[in-house]
């Protein structure tokens, strides 16, 4: 199953829910042209919803490490939603976990964002 | 108990992604009937298509002309699962700690790292060319024999 990316916008942020598996290929250069698209737009306070990701690989992290690096050296905020046990495992074991800023609602979310 | 050999099957593949997916699968399906838990059977598939993506990607960097083999053998102990590039050969020592500070932000390089945390036994063999990963899982004596 390829991902698929949904794009929203609530209160001045960019959601992107995503679902189904962000690994090599397919999934990875997705989630970097969603986010590349989000700031060529001119937005750059981004929330990847990943309430329906099934699956992420090793690529998958490097590829959300990297959207991650690209919006803050762009002077933006990225943060990650709704992290299944199995994303969350994952980040936990490479030590990613603090290095985002995770959350588990979305309003909450939406209003941690800077201003 | 003796590490007699109970099942054991074998790929020779292109190095291309569906290969990567269809070593994947085959994990996952191997694992489930040597008796794993749901739990364990889901990072052994990762472990070993991390493998796989790297043989395919790093090792044989595509090349079709070159292929990468796989093989799943269950035996009474463990499930050993062995996958081969035909690349320039990897050293494990050289591969930089995705946990140091200095790397916990790149984009790239925690497939090892991975593989070595979801297996029991990681190891690496030179085959000149190419690298041979072989990655061993314990069966715990809960699990029943196939």
């Amino acid at each position: 199953m390829s991902m698929k990316v949904h794009t929203r916008q609530v209160d001045g942020v960019t959601i992107l829910d995503l679902s189904g598996r962000i690994t090599l290929g397919e999934g990875s250069v997705t989630i970097r042209d969603a986010v590349r698209d989000v700031l060529a737009k001119g937005s750059n306070k981004i929330l990847l919803n990943l309430g329906d990701i099934s699956y992420i690989d090793s690529s998958g992290i490097g590829e959300l490490v990297s959207a991650f690096t690209t919006v803050k050296n762009s002077g933006g905020e990225l943060k990650l939603l709704n992290l299944t046990k199995k994303v969350h495992d994952l980040l936990q074991i490479t030590k990613l976990y603090t290095v985002f800023d995770v959350k588990d609602d979305e309003a909450t979310a939406i209003s941690s964002f800077t201003k | 108990m003796a590490d007699s050999t109970t099942s054991r099957v074998s790929f020779t593949l292109d190095s291309s992604l569906d290969s990567v997916n269809k070593i994947e699968l085959t994990a996952e399906q191997v694992a489930q009937r040597a008796g794993f838990d749901e739990d364990t059977i889901p990072h052994i598939a990762m472990a070993v298509r991390e493998a796989a993506v790297n043989a395919v990607l790093h090792g044989n960097s595509y090349d079709t002309s070159k292929h990468i083999t796989a093989s799943f053998e269950t035996t009474s102990d463990s499930l050993i699962i062995r996958i081969a590039d035909q690349g320039p050969g990897l050293d494990p020592d050289k591969v930089p700690d995705p946990l140091a500070p200095e790397n916990i932000l790149r984009g790239s390089g925690r497939g090892i790292f991975l593989i070595k945390a979801f297996m029991d036994e990681v190891n690496f063999r030179q085959l000149h060319p190419g690298t041979e990963l072989t990655l061993i899982k314990h069966r715990t004596p809960a699990q029943p024999g196939t």
